[in-house]
């Protein structure tokens, strides 16, 4: 008996795997229906359906490169605090003292090709023509994500607090400014006022809520850190979960009829 | 001694390594053809081809010469020829012309050959431009490398998609199955699929490490409110929206034109009402969405990033790829709204305006009457044309999708339309606003 078999015969291997190795058919089978991570497949697909050159891999890279982020953003979270006094220096230690302090380049790295593979993927949905019924929704839940994807990136990129940082995310959310109505620049917000106060001025507009004050101050950054690390995560997390769950229900990867 | 020289000993060295690996790509396509029983005039030419990239390389990595006196870079000629084009204008044109060629010549750009003879030129011209100091300035900033190689990943994909959709178009003339529908026999996920993810997780594991080895993240000096940095520059994937705003006020490039785009994605498939073309890859029977999507995510979305990246300085103003980034740089900007061009120069007569202590009716109504031609042009522009293009260009689709259907089609594609025409407007009559009313926040 070798090792391995020593291994896999043995009561604490087998309390954990519900299934032998999946070295035949039968059991290349139950190994798909018995594995928590693994049921998220189906047990046979078609063999195009997941040739490289039809579905470019990119709802897969973009799942995993989610997963990255978020281990890599709990690592930073242990050293990283989002006060004006500290962020910034913390962020230079990473890059100076600390040990492991690559996991900044790996999240900064992976956002960014997180934000194009997204893209790509949302581009070969689109040109294989899998949105179109029974697919319609599965679309939009992926057009949220692709939302939410850029909201991720664009709450984390202020939290350096460098120069990149602030004026960055002042010039993103000075849009926020000019929403209609909720704007205090925008078209048709002087229309908001009862008995001549103005309802909507600098100190309660779209991007006071967005910044937490008339610009971009540790109020912001509070903001943005709990919208980065918790509150958008979460959302996303929900979002995958029916998204992957939609695929399988619509009929898996899309095939021609 | 020159601050900024065009050329170092490093940037020759880490040239050589790009010839280089060059070399080894051609060397491995030359291969393959030779293995394809290719004639051998054509494995003559790429045996030239392959010998001259690794000469090159060689001059590269053997410190032959210093660098003021290298004698490979960018011609000085030939980069003010190229900056001298550079504005918006040619920008814009050319990049629509090159979105149509790919259209129009699609059966012949996607041939190995010419796609890997484009590929091959693209990166040629990568390497002489970074002899260039400017341009290593902005493509080699660590937060841009990631938009230079998303240049050549939506070029690769978008070459996938068009021969994938020639070769099944051909096929599907000739009455027989698509490539997908050829695959169509089912495959187990232990080891078919599970494999290749894992195979897919371990490398970009290596890529995600070693780029975080190579390039450092950016960290700028501590934020201070005080002091602006020019250019300011929203993150790069904004970078198409912020260019918006030299077109329209930031209510409609900051927040309707997105939320349009957000909402126009979520429609797509419910009033995408073609039925063919559902999972695999096809140009001939879904010609109208396909060139839509196209248009909107190649030349205007993609297109503008690279534009606001590499192509926008301080002030926003307009560089070439080899200019320098200076602040004093002027562009006269003598932008005329609609208005004045009606009542200034069309009639010869000052904008008409209440007095300063008018009633607010007066005031409205004065305001009312001086943006009257723009106002009409956009109510028609959104009320009208779209009856209008139900009963003639739009006719078949109006009769198969039903009114509602047909009118957020309608109104999508004109949302789509406004940013090009406020670009062709601005640049052929300086015009700034159709309909200015600051009074209000509401300029269009
Ligand atoms: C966080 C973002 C996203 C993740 C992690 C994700 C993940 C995935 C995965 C793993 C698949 C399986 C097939 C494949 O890999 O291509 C898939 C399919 C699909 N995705 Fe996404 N996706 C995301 C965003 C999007 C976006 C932005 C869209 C479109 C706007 C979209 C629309 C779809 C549709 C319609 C399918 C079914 C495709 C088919 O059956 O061929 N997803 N997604």
């Amino acid at each position: 008996m070798s090792i391995g078999e020593y291994i896999r015969d043995s009561q604490i291997w087998k309390s954990i795997f519900r299934h032998p190795a999946p070295y035949d058919r039968r059991n290349r089978v139950v190994v798909m229906l018995t594995n928590f991570f693994l049921h998220l497949h189906p047990v046979s697909v078609k063999k195009q359906g997941i040739a490289l050159s039809y579905t470019w891999c990119m709802g897969g890279i973009t799942f995993f490169l989610f997963l990255v982020e978020a281990i890599t953003g709990v690592l930073l979270m242990f050293y990283y605090r989002p006060t004006l006094e500290w962020a910034y220096n913390d962020i230079l230690a990473l890059r100076d003292v600390t040990t492991l302090g690559i996991m900044r380049e790996i999240h900064r790295w992976g956002a960014h090709a997180m934000v194009i593979t997204v893209w790509l993927h949302m581009y070969r949905v689109f040109l294989t023509g899998s949105y179109k019924p029974p697919r319609e929704f599965n679309w939009v839940v992926g057009v949220l994500l692709l939302v939410l994807t850029l909201l991720l990136s664009f709450t984390g990129y202020l939290l350096p607090w460098d120069q990149l940082a602030i004026w960055a995310i002042t010039v993103g959310s000075n849009m926020a400014r000019a929403t209609p109505f909720l704007g205090h620049e925008g078209p048709g917000a002087q229309i908001l006022n009862l008995g001549g106060y103005d309802l909507i001025t600098n100190a309660s507009d779209a991007r006071f809520i967005l910044l937490g004050g008339r610009f971009v101050g540790e109020a912001t950054l509070n903001r943005f850190y709990i919208l980065h690390c918790v509150a958008i995560p979460l959302v996303v997390s929900l979002l995958i979960a029916i998204h992957f769950w939609r695929v399988r229900k619509d009929g898996g990867i899309s095939q021609p009829l | 001694m020159n601050p900024h020289p065009d050329l170092t000993s490093q940037v020759i060295r880490s040239l050589g390594w790009l010839y280089l690996a060059l070399c080894a790509m051609n060397l491995v396509w030359t291969f393959r053809l030779g293995k394809a029983k290719a004639s051998v005039a054509a494995l003559a030419v790429w045996s030239s081809y392959c010998t001259a990239l690794a000469l090159l390389a060689m001059v590269h990595l053997t410190k032959f010469a210093e660098p003021q006196n290298f004698p490979f870079f960018m011609p000085l000629s030939i980069k003010t020829q190229i900056d001298g084009l550079a504005n918006p204008v040619i920008f814009f044109a050319v990049s629509t012309l090159l979105f149509i060629a790919m259209i129009v010549l699609r059966e012949w750009w996607t041939k190995p050959t010419i796609a890997w003879l484009i590929l091959n030129a693209a990166i040629l011209f990568m390497a002489l431009s970074m002899t260039d100091y400017d341009f290593r300035q902005i493509v080699g900033k660590p937060d841009n490398v990631p938009i230079v190689a998303m240049l050549f990943i939506v070029g690769f994909f978008t070459w996938l998609f068009f021969s994938r959709a020639v070769e099944n178009d051909r096929r599907i003339a000739l009455g027989k199955p698509t490539v997908e529908k050829e695959g169509d026999e089912k495959v187990l996920v232990w080891p078919d699929l599970v494999y290749s993810e894992m195979i897919c997780m371990i490398a970009l594991t290596a890529i995600l490490v070693i780029w975080g080895v190579v390039l450092q993240a950016p960290l700028e000096d501590p934020a201070s409110s005080v002091k602006t940095p020019n250019p300011s520059k929203a993150p790069w994937y904004f970078l198409g929206l912020q260019e918006m705003l030299v077109y329209y006020d930031p209510w409609m490039a900051g927040v309707v034109l997105p939320s349009v785009i957000l909402v126009g994605l979520m429609a797509l498939p419910y009033i995408d009402f073609n039925k063919n073309g559902n999972g695999y890859y096809t140009f001939n029977q879904r010609k109208f969405s396909i060139i839509t999507f196209l248009f909107g995510f190649i030349p205007l979305w993609i297109g503008l990033i690279i534009l606001g990246t590499f192509l926008r300085g301080p002030n926003w103003n307009f560089f070439g790829i080899y200019e320098y980034w200076d602040v004093h740089k002027l562009e006269v900007l003598n932008n005329v709204n609609l208005s004045e061009y009606f009542w200034i120069r069309g009639l010869d007569q000052p904008l008409p305006a209440a007095g300063a202590d008018a009633s607010a009716l007066v005031k409205t109504l004065a305001i009312l009457k001086r943006e009257w031609v723009g106002l009409a042009a956009v109510l028609a522009y959104l009320l009208l044309l779209p009856p209008l293009m139900a009963g003639t260009i739009f006719q078949k689709f109006f009769v198969k999708m039903g009114f509602v259907r047909y009118m957020v089609l309608a109104n999508l594609i004109l949302f789509m339309a406004a940013l090009p025409i406020k670009m062709v407007l601005r640049w052929a009559f300086n015009l700034k606003y159709i309909v200015a009313i600051p009074e209000w926040f509401f300029n269009i």
